[in-house]
């Protein structure tokens, strides 16, 4: 297997118009082509779903970050308040953390809060690879402004496919 | 495909391409900047300087500096921590309401907004730190063992609770308007010639190449942070209210406080926003952007909020009447026309008349009269708290107590420092982030520009 560390060459469509390339997208694919990555200046409705991208999941990994945040919050203001140093404060109950959970729902609430989104935050800029400093990962400086590329691998007879899908640049790399 | 009822107002004026707004919205990055933005800049920061100077010697003398005596022990620092709070609700009301009701008009204003919250959120915490009088122990309010004994935080007070609403509100709207602000960065940083421009940029856009799977989990990460900013925003000003409604002091013990202080925090930062926007919108040239539909917009939302207050206000009264407790009503009577009765009157005036002139179209279109109304909005609402906060501690249960609030220089210089080190913020922020969120706004071009509608309308829309 010595030829793997090899790059496979790529080959680069650059469109000028984001329904051009949702319905190239769908021509690529249903020639039989595989998309590997497309780079967008904004993000393009319908496009995840015409490259056949599953869903995300990071709204799942908030909630869990969220139930989490709770459970750190219940356990902080059962041993600060009830366990390890209980006093008198106010006349509020606090024979169990049951009783004076009342006085406890602004923490819960923004603890379950505070983890849910920074977690999630994390979270997304580590599986996008997001990190201060990185270098850019869009080949093309044009795709942030109003291109739109499409990389996949090279392939006999992709160019023209390319071409009739109404690209306006091709470059193999 | 693209296509919206002709009923609705282009929010993009003119031919623009997707071009054309990454043009538009990086020239004030890449222009030298106006000397108008020099000269406001000077003076804010020499307000800011000013009011550094009146907080070091605040900590070097101690809070006995400032005007509070013994029966007022709380005023222009509370006040201006809770007016300061306040005007910071609009920008998360903006980025995140707004979004979860799909209103398409926040996208060119929800970047300027959330960066007043930020800013504004940042001065108001500034008080209730400098007010615990050494601040080095700050730190104590966090949940560590006090003294590193084993003494913890009383999470039974209002004022604890402040501190996680404050923080959690300032770091989520922080880490929110970053997400936001990478793809635009990284924009940025594709255009740039000069080195070390594109080297700052690249640093702050993380590396974004805006493929497909980060664009798919940007918006979802975006759509749950707004879920998560939106009851988030209403618990902070309602936890603030708490700090007074809790206590036993006639004005303050109120159920009415919490969606009181709400509605007035949405009322004074829609104000702010207007102030900020209008000013942004001619310096910058982003008329097409910032239309006067967005500020008709706004001024809508003012005057709902402003007559929410209103009730509020004359419910207050009704039942203080009402509630038969001879305290609370001697406290709203005190209000009225007592010695602080030209503060109420302001308030009111301010707060319940001056928004209602935008029932009238033409006022509310009307960009010298509406930024004449922000400003307006903006002192009736800082008034509203002074009124809140001094008049009902002024004379408390013990009339040989009773006594009067003036504020000392250092009250005043601090106010104004934080008022500086705000416009410092923000103008260092107009000059160097792309001010409209402008990937988003690309996402409604085809379906809410003027010329594109256009277009529309003369092909007919037979899709």
């Amino acid at each position: 297997m010595a030829h793997t560390t090899e790059p496979t060459p790529v080959v680069r469509a650059l469109y000028h118009d984001d329904d051009v390339l949702i319905s190239a997208v769908k021509e690529i694919r249903a020639a039989g082509y595989k998309i590997s990555e497309v780079y967008t200046p904004f993000p393009v409705h319908g496009l995840d779903k015409a490259m056949g991208l599953k869903e995300t999941r990071i709204a799942m990994a908030a909630f869990m970050y969220g139930l989490l945040g709770l459970t750190v919050a219940v356990t902080l203001t059962w041993y600060m308040m009830i366990s390890d140093w209980p006093q008198n404060i106010g006349g509020k109950p606090n024979i169990n953390w049951g009783m004076n959970m009342p006085a406890f729902v602004p923490i819960l609430f923004e603890l379950t809060v505070f983890f849910a989104a920074h977690l999630m935050v994390w979270t997304y800029l580590v599986i996008n690879g997001l990190y201060p400093g990185a270098d850019a990962q869009n080949p093309d400086p044009r795709t942030t402004d109003d291109y739109f590329m499409v990389e996949l691998p090279a392939a006999d007879g992709l160019v023209d496919v390319l071409k009739k899908s109404g690209a306006v640049e091709i470059a193999e790399a | 495909m693209h296509y919206e009822s002709p009923v609705r107002q282009p929010l993009i004026l003119g031919d623009k391409s997707y071009n054309q707004i990454t043009e538009d919205v990086v020239r004030p990055i890449e222009n030298a900047a106006p000397r108008s933005w020099w000269m406001v800049f000077s003076i804010a920061l020499v307000m800011f300087l000013w009011g550094v100077g009146c907080l070091a010697y605040t900590v070097g003398t101690g809070i006995g500096v400032w005007g509070l005596n013994k029966t007022v022990g709380w005023a222009w620092d509370i006040t201006n921590f809770v007016w300061w709070v306040g005007i910071g609700h609009a920008g998360t009301l903006i980025s995140a309401v707004l979004l979860l009701f799909r209103q398409r008009w926040r996208m060119a204003i929800n970047r300027s907004a959330e960066a007043m919250t930020i800013f504004s959120v940042i001065q108001a915490g500034l008080f209730p730190v400098f007010h615990m009088g050494r601040v080095w122990m700050a730190y104590w309010v966090l949940p560590i063992p006090n003294q590193f004994g084993s003494l913890w935080v009383n999470f039974n007070s209002p004022l604890l609770w402040d501190v996680f609403a404050i923080s959690t509100y300032l770091s989520v709207s922080v880490v929110f308007w970053y997400v936001g602000l990478i793809p635009d960065f990284a924009m940025v940083r594709d255009r740039a010639v000069n080195p070390v421009q594109k080297h700052i940029y690249k640093v702050l856009s993380f590396g974004w190449g805006g493929k497909a799977k980060a664009w798919q989990r940007f918006e979802e990460v975006s759509l749950v942070l707004a879920g998560l900013a939106t009851p988030l925003v209403l618990s902070v000003h309602t936890i603030v209210s708490m700090d007074f409604a809790t206590s036993v002091i006639p004005g303050w013990h109120t159920t009415i406080f919490p969606p009181y202080f709400v509605a007035g925090a949405i009322f004074s930062g829609f104000a702010m926003v207007q102030t900020l926007l209008l000013i942004v919108r001619k310096v910058f040239k982003m008329e097409d952007y910032i239309t006067v539909q967005h500020i008709e917009m706004m001024n809508i939302i003012i005057m709902v909020t402003g007559s929410i207050v209103g009730v509020a206000y004359i419910t207050e009264l009704f039942i203080a009447w009402y509630s038969g407790v001879e305290y609370e009503q001697y406290a709203f009577l005190n209000r009225a026309t007592g010695p602080y009765w030209w503060a109420y009157w302001s308030m009111m005036t301010c707060n319940v008349f001056s928004p209602q002139f935008m029932w009238f179209k033409k006022l509310r279109t009307n960009l010298v009269f509406t930024f004449v109304i922000s400003i307006v909005v903006n002192i009736g609402m800082w008034f509203e708290r002074f009124v809140i906060i001094v008049t009902s501690l002024h004379r408390d249960y013990l009339p040989s107590s009773w006594s009067m609030f003036s504020p000392s220089f250092v009250d005043v210089g601090i106010f104004v420092g934080t008022i500086g080190f705000f416009f410092v913020l923000f103008l260092l922020y107009a000059r160097t982030f792309p001010v409209i969120a402008q990937a988003e706004l690309k996402t409604i071009l085809k379906t809410s520009g003027e010329a594109q509608k256009k277009h529309h309308s003369d092909h007919g829309a037979h899709h």
